[in-house]
Order: structure tokens, then sequence, then C-alpha cells
């Protein structure tokens, strides 16, 4: 007999009880090595504006290099932020409705924040 | 709690202190503040989208007393959670799990987390200029 109780095609799937494997826990790993290099020039490139005026900051910001890496730290940020407050949620939060409505809660602001920095970062670019 | 009858594991308080407990929730709560601090980045970024009046107001909230603490705290808690999220990242190839060396690598990601934010402001408050 198996020592596995899981039928092979399960096994072949890997994607567990979730239906969607080690999926997670990869994306969290992997938005967050790449956060470890974009949060690093992110804080850098914030200190080298320290004290300056509104003109500087703004033609900084959107130089074509220094908008696709802010664009991609938002994104990944706010990716990375809803992986790990989702694991927070489902850990301490033990009221169903309110789990689930902290659950959808937190994509949906996520989602608009994202959105708007990536819409900030655009008109800055594009100076619009 | 659901009223089981089983019994239950003994609970925080009977536990000795130890320093891997404080990294562990500490990453937690950090996650959390820098979450919400991502949607301060956003308004930032949109008030210098905006124009030079929102942004003023934005930089004035900043350098407020009260944005100064924000902005410390959200400092720090940025080093703790980049320095314990590379912890964690080394420990998730199998490494560093011996207790002698996990006990001095919380230490270290709480240690580098207060360095690296006093360095940054000492930056910031010696007028940016290193």
């Amino acid at each position: 007999m198996s020592k596995d109780l899981r039928n092979p095609l399960a096994r072949a799937r890997g994607l567990g009880s979730a239906k969607e494997g080690v999926s997670h826990w990869m994306l969290q790993r992997i938005t967050a090595l790449a956060l470890v290099f974009l949060t690093v020039w992110f804080v850098a490139t914030i200190l080298r504006l320290t004290h300056a005026d509104y003109a500087t900051a703004r033609a900084t910001l959107a130089q074509p290099w220094n908008a696709v890496l802010l664009i991609a730290l938002i994104v990944t940020m706010f990716r990375h932020a809803v992986l790990g407050m989702q694991v927070v949620i489902e850990d301490y939060v033990h009221t169903r409705w309110l789990e689930v409505a902290s659950l959808v809660l937190i994509k949906f602001i996520a989602v608009l924040a994202a959105l708007a920095g990536v819409l900030a970062v655009l008109r800055i670019a594009l100076g619009s | 709690m659901a009223q089981t009858g089983r019994p239950l594991s003994p609970h925080i308080q009977v536990y000795k202190w130890q320093v891997q407990m404080v990294t562990s929730i500490l990453h937690r709560a950090t996650g959390i503040i820098l979450a919400v601090g991502s949607l301060l980045l956003v308004w930032g970024l949109a008030a210098l989208a905006a124009d030079p009046e929102a942004f003023a107001t934005f930089t004035d909230c900043a350098g407020s007393p009260l944005g100064m603490i924000v902005l410390v705290g959200w400092t720090l808690a940025f080093f703790y959670h980049l320095a314990n999220g590379i912890r964690h990242l080394v420990q998730d190839t199998g490494k560093g799990y011996a207790i002698q060396s996990f006990v001095r690598s919380s230490w270290a990601s709480i240690i580098v987390a207060i360095v690296l934010t006093v360095a940054v402001w000492a930056y910031v408050l010696a007028g940016g200029h290193a």
C-alpha cells in the first residue's frame, strides 16, 4: 500500500488543499528579493533629494530609469504587502465574515493605491 | 476561542524571554507599518505629480514634529523588515537554524536596523551632506 494518501495526479500537480501549491510562499519570496534591491535604491534616491525643491525632485523622478524603477517598486511593494497582510489576517481574525471582508478590503485598497501611484509616476515622467 | 475542553498548550507568560520571539513578531508588526506607510508614499508621489502647492502640503506634513516621528518610525521599521527579511531569505535555503546562529542573527537584525536608522537620520539632520 502506498504511504502517500494523495492520488498520483494530485501529487504530480503538487497543488495541495489550497489548490495553489507553493505559489503564495514563492511569490512572497520573489517579491521580497526584488524589494531588497528596489527599496534600497528608493531610499538612496530619496536621501539624495533631501531638502531638494519641487522642480529638482520632479525632474529627478521624471528620468526614465527612475520612473521605471519607481513603477516596479510600487507594483512589487503592494503585491508583497497584500501577501503579508493576508497571512496576518488569516492567522489572527477568527470571525469568518470579518476575515473575508478584511481580505477583500486590503486587495481593493492595494490595487487602488498601486494604480494611483503608477499614474502619479506617469504624470511626473510624461510631464502632464 | 471555542470551548472544546481540550488541554491547552502553555500560554506566552510561562516562556522564558528569548530574542527569537521578538524578531518573529516584529517582522509582522513592521510589515503592517510598512504597508500603511506605502499609502503615504503614494500620497507623496500624487502630490509631486499634482503641483508645487500640493507637494508643499506633503513636505510640510512630513517636516512637522508628528511627521518626523512617523518618518523615523518608518525608517526603523523599514530597515528592520529589510534586515530580518534578508535573514529569512537566507534561512529559506536551510541555513542558520542552529540555535546559536539563530539567536545571533536575530540580534544582528535588530542591531543593523538601529545602526542604519541612526546613520540615515544623522545624514538627513546634517543637511544631506555626508
